[in-house]
């Protein structure tokens, strides 16, 4: 440690004002506050020192990611080429290969916008995107072409981040909003049968992801333990249920995310699957009446729905803040997503507009929230009187 | 009329109202007028070429008429005479679009019915044509109808380009970029991304006038 401290002290006068490099200030700051947490207090007011600053709260997020990362990397293997032929390593290997330059490119889009920002504006490079730059890969199919990641991760950064003031005062969720627009822009390279398998694909599968099976069929021929394992086609983070919730342990243990958000995610999702159940048919005919029919649970374990819950619903900055919020926010995404799954046929997947929608609602829920609670008091006051 | 015409014609204050809504004072980027059908029919370039076009035309004759009116209209009920003049010149208007570019009135279809309710129309009667002689009236009038007629062209430009790759219908991207894996942008076809290039296209005007920008 001293040795890096040494290293970074002489390094400091050359990054400075009057150094030869100062317009990498910026930089050098946000590689010297990464291995040390820095000493500087605030001016006035109460400053409460912890250790645990954003950055140090970002590389949890990113451990707790790891799990889904690292399985949905062997499964690419096991989807596209493998198959059961393969060992896991081999199938690892190459999905390894195919994921790779997908994370190198979010990541250096991504921070090279926010050091180039932090620098023009003055300030601290924000350290949001370390796991904006990882949740981008996990989201999307993992064939994409390296450009359309590298122009959406840009979009996101900019118009998601930077325009409102970067880190912190996004509204939106930066990583959701790179997916939007591929989804968008890009309709043909994230959605339908193709994006899923390599040619030479060796599975008897038709390709199709479960939800699009059930959003054309309203069946779907995955098992519900190969859904919960995460053994289905899909894009990198979201398929296995198991290292979500393994990701969703560390979070929760660590106290980085909200359990309240994440519980009633789940539970509007479920609420809505059994509205669906009991408003089914008798006789289900369309593919919307048979998908009306799937239990409830089953909604939880297929496509983004616990990916969204975890780790995008509960992102701290686009939540709501008040208590009560959360809970009403959630619970929205939830039942939300499963609404726009069954109900509407263009969009097999309703977790990402969900949660879009809700970011953009928070702020509104959090206002009534604090208005109630205001109300609620006077009311109070009042009668004391 | 002949007290009136002592200022000469092209004086720099009549031009200045002709000048100031392509820079300081442009409808859609500083005024924020006009917005909705800056989304509505940018998608191509021609019928938002022909929209400008269209805006400009209603936009200078309604201010010379009520211009030359504005002593005679009674200040309680002007809204609506404003209203019946505005009307009128957007029927002329769209007539003429139907008589002779036919596809394109299609193609805009309500759009140019809803000029009537262009802010931009009625907030420059209201604040130019009413307290100025036709002449003047006039100029402004044609330059806040150009003025917001170069953005529409602009976001027009924009979309086209990325979103068919095409201008004016014709192609511009050559087919080597589609083998080569180009797609085109399908969001750029979408209102929501309109209204993302009018906000850069006034981030651009903002950062080069340095007085526009609110503190």
């Amino acid at each position: 440690m001293n040795v890096i401290r040494k290293i970074l002290n002489d390094l400091k006068p050359t990054f400075s004002e009057g150094g030869k490099f100062p317009w990498l200030h910026s930089t050098f700051d946000a590689f010297e506050t990464f291995f040390f947490v820095p000493n500087t207090v605030t001016k006035k007011g109460t400053h409460i020192k912890d250790c645990n600053d954003i950055k140090r709260v970002m590389i949890i997020m990113v451990i707790a990611l790891l799990p889904a990362l690292l399985f949905g990397m062997w499964n690419i293997g096991y989807q596209r080429v493998g198959g059961a032929d393969y060992s896991i390593w081999a199938n690892w290997w190459h999905g390894f290969l195919q994921t790779l330059p997908v994370i190198l490119t979010s990541y250096i889009v991504g921070l090279g916008i926010e050091f180039a920002s932090a620098q023009i504006k003055h300030e601290e490079v924000n350290e949001g995107f370390l796991v904006s730059g990882l949740l981008i890969p996990m989201i999307v199919p993992v064939g994409t072409p390296i450009w359309m990641v590298a122009l959406a991760t840009a979009f996101a950064v900019i118009f998601c981040k930077e325009v409102f003031g970067g880190s912190g005062m996004n509204i939106f969720n930066p990583a959701l909003t790179a997916r939007m627009f591929i989804f968008f822009s890009y309709t043909a390279s994230i959605s339908g049968e193709a994006v899923w398998y390599s040619d030479h694909k060796l599975n008897a599968h038709t390709g199709a992801t479960p939800l699009t099976q059930l959003s054309d069929t309203g069946m779907t021929d995955v098992s519900m333990l190969d859904a919960f394992i995460g053994n289905i086609p899909g894009c990198i983070g979201e398929t296995s249920t198991l290292c979500i919730l393994l990701g969703a342990i560390i979070l929760l243990w660590t106290g980085v995310a909200s359990w309240r958000i994440m519980a009633s995610v789940f539970a509007g999702g479920l609420f809505m699957g059994l509205l669906f159940n009991v408003f089914a048919p008798a006789n289900p005919e369309t593919a919307t009446q048979i998908y009306m029919t799937l239990p409830a649970w089953q909604h939880l374990l297929l496509g983004g729905f616990a990916f969204g819950a975890v780790f995008m619903a509960t992102d701290p900055v686009t939540a709501a803040q008040t208590n009560t919020g959360k809970w009403i926010v959630g619970f929205l995404i939830g039942l939300l997503a499963v609404l726009i799954r069954v109900v509407n046929p263009g969009y097999p997947e309703g977790m990402m507009l969900a949660i879009f929608f809700m970011n953009g609602c928070a702020p509104l829920v959090d206002h009534f929230v604090v208005e109630a609670n205001i109300k609620r008091r006077k009311k109070r006051l009042v009668t004391v009187k | 009329m002949s007290k009136e015409g002592k200022e000469p014609m092209f004086s720099a204050k009549n031009m200045q109202s002709f000048t100031n809504p392509f820079n300081k004072n442009n409808p859609v980027l500083v005024q924020i007028l006009g917005i909705c059908s800056a989304l509505a029919v940018t998608v191509q370039v021609k019928p938002a070429f022909v929209m400008a076009l269209s805006v400009t035309a209603v936009c200078a004759l309604s201010n010379v008429i009520l211009s030359a009116l504005r002593k005679t209209i009674p200040d309680r009920i002007r809204i609506i005479v404003q209203l019946v003049v505005i009307a009128a010149m957007v029927i002329l208007v769209d007539q003429f679009l139907k008589a002779y570019v036919y596809d394109i009135s299609k193609q805009l279809s309500v759009y140019v019915g809803l000029i009537i309710t262009n802010c931009i129309l009625m907030g420059r009667i209201e604040a130019f044509a009413l307290s100025n002689k036709p002449w003047p009236s006039f100029l402004d009038g044609v330059g806040n109808g150009l003025g917001y007629g170069v953005v529409l062209v602009v976001i027009g430009i924009i979309r086209e380009l990325f979103g068919s790759g095409t201008l004016g219908g014709i192609k511009i991207i050559p087919d080597a970029f589609y083998e080569a894996g180009y797609v085109n942008n399908g969001l750029m076809l979408f209102p929501p991304m309109a209204l993302i290039i009018v906000g850069v296209i006034i981030w651009v005007q903002r950062s080069k006038n340095k007085d526009l920008q609110e503190k």
